[in-house]
């Protein structure tokens, strides 16, 4: 495999990429940042993007029903938020999604038709709620590590929606009926758009606090953890408690949405699009997911014509990320702009 | 009577789907979450030789065996070998491709319409005073024959000792000339054909649905953690555990808690004693 040529065709044997972070980004880490209109739009430019983006996307989509894709999106990513947390900054990975959606949307329909609480107050109501019965639920199952917490958490929501369906409680396979909707469609499209955001900039605020530091102290040696005095089992239930409730919020506000709770909110759906939106987006960025979603859902909504062959596609795109892009989308597109590259000899 | 000659068929069937999974992810730690898409693709491919290259019973069975046998090399060879050592990128890679099968012949249309295979032998014989057809007693024979077979296999057979060999120390089994990656593709190659083979035996008491697939899994799994990985003895006393209590909820509580029985099982197993009934390996790192 040698190559005789010039210089320039080295083979890969020969040669290696350099990447080094490019002048302004090394700038804008310390007290530089605020030094020049140039550091401070490095900065704020990709963030402004986004921000506006999602706040300008309600305004430009026209149709009613792709309005209302948006929202769902909007649900995914909340979803796909948790996921994202919960496995990279933690170290828990949950294939139960689905889990935290059935729960949240469960109780907000409880709350609405049986006890009359307006939508303002059951979305709130059903995230705490909902958060709490979740972690409680998976406390025991929060010793076990990898794979088999995977397992656990994959089983939950199958054995939830049997259960509903054997015991016909909650409405059996016809679910609530009847859950009241927004008072006004704008309310509906922006409250979303606004939690997703919040809840974005404020988990990355969260990973990089101090309790951050121990989720992921937590993630990468919990034995050093605890061996510091610091009592693993309560981190990691604050951690679920934050992703669950992340996942009941979307939940409730499917309910509300849709004005009906039903067994297909613990169908598989829920699980497999975070986990494929993070996969593809990026893990451990906290926006790749969220980039993900807004890619994977539409597609997905395309298809929909299809019947089951989206969940085909997307099962396929997930495989082929895993294999060959295991990176993700997002963490490409951060050493692209954070760094340059070239090619050195070696 | 019949709870007891039904629950001991229920068992057999449950140690017959499982074991294939058992091998692959008990034994040598790879785990092919596809499982049950491979169940149901040798009962339509059955069929279809069959019905639609009008192939002899037997012949058409052969030929399903051994396309499982080569499916499972591939899935390790193309799919599995870049993600291993990354037990949850597994999980998922080889879980999306069980997916992305089922619902692929979901959306073909295989639903709706019934999908049945022949019995090997018609008729049922009593014994005492409960009516069994033949093929239930097929089920338990062949069991009987598998699951002795596969235990002489990985306790005296040169291959069958490298696979658990594998999955005990890999970097041990490398230094004694073992070649991972080839026990790996074995390993799969096997636990595939046992699939295609559980198929065969059961599915002609039933229809062929794509629901299966997920049952199967679900079923497997359940067998596998509750024995405890890398347990024989444990795997075959969970499948006859879950069995019964299968038979017996469906007799004197509900049909519909089939299968709750065994995700509860499941759940229940990890939580409480992860490393299964008589799961002796890596029992300190599966729990903090």
């Amino acid at each position: 495999m040698n190559d005789r040529g010039s210089d320039m065709e080295l083979t890969t044997q020969e040669r290696r990429k350099e990447r080094l972070d490019r002048g302004i980004k090394v700038r804008t880490e310390g007290i530089y940042a605020i030094s020049s209109l140039e550091e401070i739009g490095y900065l704020i430019l990709p963030r402004l993007l986004l921000i506006m983006g999602l706040l300008l996307l309600p305004a430009l989509v026209s149709s009613l029903y792709w309005k209302r894709v948006i929202s769902i999106t909007c649900i995914y990513a909340l979803l796909a938020l948790g996921f994202d947390f919960l496995a990279h900054f933690v170290g828990l990975v949950s294939l139960g999604g689905a889990f935290f959606i059935g729960v949240g949307g469960y109780i907000a329909a409880i709350l609405n038709k049986y006890l009359g609480v307006s939508p303002a107050f059951t979305i709130p109501l059903a995230s705490l709620l909902g958060a709490t019965i979740c972690t409680l639920l998976l406390l025991p199952a929060l010793p076990l590590r990898g794979v088999y917490f995977a397992i656990v958490t994959l089983m939950y929501p199958l054995a939830i929606s049997r259960i509903i369906e054997a015991l016909n409680i909650l409405g059996g396979t016809d679910g609530i009926l009847g859950v009241s909707g927004f008072p006004s469609r704008w309310i509906e499209q922006y409250l979303i758009v606004l939690i997703v955001l919040v809840a974005l900039f404020g988990l990355r605020r969260l990973v990089n606090e101090d309790i951050g530091l121990v989720f992921r102290g937590v993630k990468d040696n919990d034995q050093a953890v605890r061996a510091s005095g610091l009592n693993i089992t309560l981190y990691k239930s604050i951690a679920v408690f934050i992703a669950s409730g992340l996942g009941s919020l979307g939940g409730a506000y499917l309910s509300h949405i849709y004005m009906w709770s039903g067994i297909s909110q613990f169908a598989l759906d829920f699980s497999i699009i975070p986990i494929a939106a993070t996969v593809i987006g990026g893990g451990g960025t906290l926006v790749g997911p969220l980039l993900g979603c807004f890619i994977l859902v539409p597609i997905s909504e395309f298809l929909r014509a299809f019947g089951t062959l989206r969940i085909v596609f997307y099962s396929l795109i997930l495989m082929a990320f895993i294999m060959y892009r295991s990176e993700g989308i997002m963490v490409y597109v951060q050493r692209k702009y954070h760094q340059f590259e070239r090619w050195v000899k070696v | 009577m019949d709870i007891l000659i039904y629950g001991i068929v229920n068992s057999f069937s449950l140690a017959l789907m499982a074991i294939g999974f058992t091998l692959v992810y008990g034994i040598s730690r790879l785990p092919n979450f596809a499982h049950g898409a491979l169940y149901v693709i040798t009962g339509f491919g059955v069929w279809w030789f069959i019905h639609q290259l009008h192939l002899n019973y037997f012949l058409a069975i052969l030929l399903a065996l051994i396309l499982m046998g080569l499916i499972g090399a591939g899935i390790y060879r193309f799919v599995l070998i870049r993600v291993r050592g990354m037990a949850t990128s597994e999980i998922i890679a080889t879980y999306a491709m069980g997916l992305a099968i089922l619902e692929f012949l979901r959306w073909r249309g295989f639903k709706g319409m019934t999908y049945t295979l022949p019995v090997f032998i018609e008729g049922s014989i009593n014994i005492v005073g409960v009516p069994v057809d033949l093929q239930r007693i097929i089920v338990i024979l062949i069991g009987i024959v598998v699951v002795s077979f596969m235990w002489l296999f990985t306790h005296f057979n040169k291959t069958g000792l490298a696979l658990r060999g594998m999955a005990q120390d890999e970097h041990a089994a490398m230094m004694l000339g073992i070649d991972s990656d080839w026990m790996a593709i074995i390993a799969m190659a096997i636990g595939s054909i046992l699939a295609g083979l559980s198929a065969i035996v059961l599915l002609p008491l039933g229809n062929i649905v794509v629901e299966a697939g997920y049952n199967v899994l679900i079923l497997s799994i359940a067998v596998c953690i509750v024995g405890g990985l890398g347990s024989w003895v444990g795997a075959i006393l969970a499948a006859f555990m879950i069995g019964f209590v299968q038979i017996l909820t469906v007799r004197y509580i509900q049909s519909h808690f089939h299968m709750v029985v065994a995700l509860l099982a499941i759940i229940l197993t990890l939580i409480l004693r992860p490393s299964g009934l008589f799961g002796r390996q890596k029992e300190l790192e599966e729990r903090v």
